[in-house]
This record gives structure tokens, C-alpha cells and sequence, in this order.
């Protein structure tokens, strides 16, 4: 229904503008305003009534949230965590462990897909391989990167980045095949350089792809994190949440899940905010469906 | 000014889509092709804008030989083709690229000035109707200033009313600058409007079947009686065009 009415008011809006008049900010908002709330109400109301509802059943007694604790204890625990200094410690470490393997990752499938983009003969050599070592699951990795690049950051880091070229190298890829036939030979007729139909047709034309597949790439940035912080840390998110384990602490184990929910969120906003200049000219219905 | 000589395409396929076309332009004539499908107009523009290359026979324009697009040739295709990530104003002057920006501004306001969209400058395309985003294409062509202009039945997805008004437009830009104007029609009366000529094509192989020279003045009235007879010689030749593929078939 609110897919339905936002499509309603961007075919009004384009009415307006194609009439010659451009809809002044304020005359958008008070239907953004009025819609906002509602949405943001809903959207919590279900967890939020189910933390309540068990804040209250532990605090009567009628259970004992010994293993599902209380949101009051989660939040103490973080904010004694927070307070102490160790979160930071934790929350950095993992955040430089998925920026560099990120980043690795996303150079590495960008510069491979849009390689075997370009040349077809490249991408008859390579991706048939590619595509073979992205049927492995990328954990099956983790004993030999430990035996290659040994126990601490370098393999952590690798299997990072394995995790976050397949949906860079995968969208790269689909996004140059797709580009439109069309607008590269209206720039033909313009007589372009290969250099300049690169920059001013091919990279805007995939840039919506690409910032798609990073944000894919993020999310499994941050699940391999976890796997490789699991399976031998002694600092980290994932170290916490071992640990919470090992000794028995679930609301650490907890307050670890919503900081990991507050920090990935975060980063895919970040990801989605630098790039909305860029996709300015994109129909705002497509971009949120 | 614009000369086909002995003009033929085969593509890979085998599908002979033009056989031995030659065809000259004066400049600042008018010259329309019409004809049914599958004849060749399409392939005759591409080969004159350099997007293809010829199986035999030579373009020349100016007795400069194109064998790939060239700056003195535009074109405008069947759908406007507009970059949706540059605004209105950067797609006109997306060929300019060379030139400073401040003359660049001043062409590209121009250029949406004669084709009435001098307001739409930073809109984004996707803001426009069909009717407009066409006439932002027909801007792009014309700030190039360019001595032929090839349209590939650019009004062909449009209404009747909006075909109308662009017709106009084309018109008005036409007569500031008189580029020689090889135009793709399906539409009869488009051809009795715009055409200076008239050059009817025959397909299988695509080959030049009328070349039909129309003296009506301009501005021309679709109401008039000497545009009725135009129409009628087209019209005529078109069927005459077709008649033998009907009796082979």
C-alpha cells in the first residue's frame, strides 16, 4: 500500500513538473511528515512490546530470564562494557578487521569484474573459474588460511575479503552487461575517447549496480567477520561473543547481537548516504523497492 | 552536398538490407524516406551517422568520405536516448564537452530556448514526458550545429497532437540553421510537411523506388489543396512500392 501511494505521488509530482512548475519542498513534506511516524511506529511496535512484555514477566517473577535476559540487564551490560572502554576496544578491532578486508575485497571484484567486463576473451578465461571457487563455501577457506597466512589479523582479513569480491565481482559483472546498448552509440556519435565513453557513459551507467553489490558485500563482510573472530580472537565482537558464551554471560552475549545490529545498520546507512548524490537521477520508487 | 553512392549493406546474417543505393542531397534540402518495413531507411541512416559500415559503395559529405561518425553529422534516433544521471541542460550540451563552459551554457540555453524547454535545464529526464525528453534529443543534435542531420523516425512514439508541435520545432530550427536533413518517416504526412523530397524505398533488397520532389512552399497547410495532392503522390508511389512484393508473395 505505501509502494502504491508513493508511486501516486510521484506521478503527480512529475504532472506538476511536466506542467512547469516545480513542487516547492514544503508542498512535498506534510505527506512525508504525516507518513513517517506511522511507519517508524509500526516498524517497532512489534519488538518493542516483545521486550516489555519480558521485562515485566522477569521483574513479577513469573520467569527467570536467567538464559533470556531482561532488555534492563542487556542494556546495563552494554553500558557497563561501553562505560569501561572494552567495547570500543572490541568494536574497533572488528570494524578495522571488515574496512580493510572490505575494502580489499571491493577493489579486487571491481577490478576483475570490470576486466572481465571489457574483454570478452578475458571473461571466457576467467570467470568459468570464478564461478567454480564461488561454489565453495567461503568458511571451507579458513584452515588454509591459517596454514598459509597463519592465526592472526592476515587471515582474518582474507577471508573477509573472499567473502566480499563475489557480490562486487558478480554485480561489476551484470552491471556492464546491461549497460544500454543505446547510450553507448549516442556516445559513438559523439566521437568519444575509449577513456571518456569509460567515464562519462560506462561508470555512471553501472555505478547503481556496483553500490548495490557493495552493499551486499558489506553485510557478508560482516558476517565473516563474526566467523573469523569466532573461530580464534582474543579481540573483537565476535571474541565477545565467545566468551559470553564460554562463561556464561548471555546478556553479553546479547548486548554483542545489538551492537553488531546498530554497527552494520550503520554502515549500510553511511554506504547508502555517500552514495544518494550520486544517484540523485535515479527514480526515488526504484531505489527503495 | 551529401552523396550515397552505389550504397549496399549486407549483414552478417545475409540479409541484404540495401542494394546498391545512390541517392545525393543539396544543402539545406529536406529529404524524407519513407517506405514499409524492412526496406533499408533504418540501416541508410547508420551507415550515413558511422555507426555501421558499409558492405559497398561510399557516403560522402562535403566529399569527405565517412566511414565513422563524424562531427558534422547528427542524428536524432526513434527514442530520445537521453543520459538519465546528467540533467536536461548537461544531455544538450553532452557533445560540447570541448568548448568552455560558459559558451557551452549559452548554446545549450539557446538550443532549449528553440525547442521550448528553457526552464527544463536542470530537470532531470526522467522528469519529462515523452514529447519533451524528444525535443531535449533534437536540442543535443542541433547545439552541435551539425551539416546534416539524420532523424530516424524520432516521432514516431508520440501522438498525434505532440508529433504536430515537434514537426513545428524541427521546422523552426531548420530554417535558423539549414542543416541538409535526411529524415526516417513512416507517416505520410510528415513526408507531404517536412520533405523538400520524398524518396520512397522498396525493400527485399532495401533500393530507392521514387524520388519524389516536392515544390509547395513553406510554411506549408495541411489544409491546403496542394498539400493533398502531395500526399496523394506519395501515397500512390508507396503503393506502387509495395505491389510487386504483394504479387510475388
Amino acid at each position: 500500500m505505501d509502494e502504491e501511494s508513493s508511486v501516486a505521488v510521484e506521478g503527480l509530482s512529475q504532472a506538476a513538473w511536466a506542467a512547469g512548475d516545480k513542487p516547492s519542498l514544503h508542498r512535498r513534506l506534510p505527506g512525508l511528515a504525516s507518513r513517517l511516524p506511522i511507519r517508524w511506529i509500526l516498524a517497532i511496535a512489534l519488538p518493542l512490546a516483545a521486550g516489555i512484555v519480558w521485562e515485566v514477566a522477569v521483574r513479577s517473577g513469573w520467569v527467570q530470564g536467567r538464559l533470556v535476559p531482561p532488555p534492563s540487564r542487556i542494556a546495563q551490560t552494554l553500558w557497563s562494557l561501553a562505560r569501561s572502554g572494552e567495547l570500543w576496544l572490541h568494536v574497533s578491532a572488528t570494524l578495522t578487521r571488515v574496512a580493510v578486508g572490505f575494502g580489499l575485497g571491493v577493489l579486487v571484484g571491481t577490478l576483475a569484474g570490470a576486466c572481465c567486463g571489457a574483454s570478452e576473451t578475458l571473461r571466457r578465461v576467467l570467470d568459468p573459474s570464478i564461478q567454480a571457487l564461488r561454489a565453495i563455501p567461503s568458511l571451507a577457506w579458513v584452515p588454509l588460511f591459517i596454514l598459509w597466512l597463519g592465526i592472526f589479523e592476515t587471515s582474518k582479513i582474507a577471508l573477509i575479503a573472499v567473502g566480499v569480491f563475489f557480490p562486487v565481482y558478480l554485480g561489476v559483472l551484470g552491471a556492464i552487461a546491461s549497460v544500454d546498448r543505446k547510450l553507448v552509440e549516442v556516445g559513438r556519435v559523439f566521437r568519444l575517447s575509449r577513456l571518456a565513453m569509460i567515464r562519462r557513459v560506462l561508470l555512471p551507467a553501472v555505478l547503481p549496480e556496483w553500490i548495490v553489490s557493495l552493499r551486499s558485500g558489506l553485510g557478508l563482510g560482516f558476517m565473516f567477520v563474526v566467523a573469523a573472530e569466532i573461530m580464534g580472537a582474543s579481540e573483537g565482537l565476535g571474541y565477545l561473543l565467545v566468551d559470553g558464551q564460554q562463561l556464561g554471560k548471555p546478556d553479553q552475549i546479547f548486548a554483542v547481537i545489538i551492537a553488531f545490529a546498530a554497527i552494520g545498520k550503520s554502515c549500510d546507512g553511511l554506504l547508502v548516504l555517500a552514495s544518494r548524490p550520486l544517484l540523485a537521477w535515479q527514480d526515488r520508487v526504484r531505489t527503495r523497492l | 552536398m551529401l552523396r550515397l553512392d552505389t550504397l549496399s549493406k549486407i549483414y552478417a546474417d545475409g540479409t541484404h538490407a540495401l542494394a546498391r543505393v545512390s541517392v545525393n542531397v543539396a544543402a539545406g534540402e529536406i529529404a524524407c524516406l519513407i517506405g514499409g518495413s524492412g526496406c533499408g531507411k533504418t540501416t541508410l541512416l547508420r551507415l550515413v551517422a558511422g555507426l555501421d559500415l558499409a558492405s559497398g559503395g561510399s557516403i560522402e559529405v562535403d566529399g569527405e568520405v565517412i566511414r565513422e561518425p563524424h562531427p558534422a553529422i547528427g542524428i536524432v534516433f526513434q527514442e530520445p536516448r537521453l543520459f538519465p544521471w546528467l540533467s536536461v541542460a548537461d544531455n544538450v550540451g553532452f557533445g560540447l564537452a570541448e568548448i568552455g563552459a560558459r559558451e557551452r551554457r549559452l548554446r545549450v540555453d539557446e538550443a532549449l530556448e528553440h525547442v521550448g524547454l528553457a526552464r527544463f535545464g536542470s530537470r532531470w529526464p526522467r522528469e519529462l514526458s515523452g514529447g519533451q525528453q524528444q525535443r531535449v534529443a533534437i536540442a543535443r543534435a542541433f547545439v552541435a550545429r551539425p551539416k546534416v542531420l539524420l532523424l530516424d523516425e524520432p516521432f514516431s512514439a508520440l501522438d498525434a497532437f505532440t508529433r504536430a508541435s515537434l514537426n513545428a520545432h524541427l521546422l523552426a530550427l531548420w530554417a535558423e540553421s539549414r542543416p541538409t536533413i535526411l529524415m526516417v518517416t513512416h507517416d505520410v504526412d510528415e513526408a507531404a510537411l517536412l520533405g523538400d523530397r520524398v524518396i520512397v524505398m522498396q525493400p527485399q533488397p532495401g533500393r530507392i523506388f521514387d524520388d519524389i520532389k516536392l515544390t509547395l512552399a513553406r510554411p506549408r497547410d495541411r489544409l491546403d489543396e496542394g498539400f493533398d495532392t502531395a500526399r496523394r503522390q506519395i501515397l500512390s508511389a508507396l503503393d506502387r512500392s509495395l505491389a510487386p512484393a504483394a504479387r510475388q508473395a
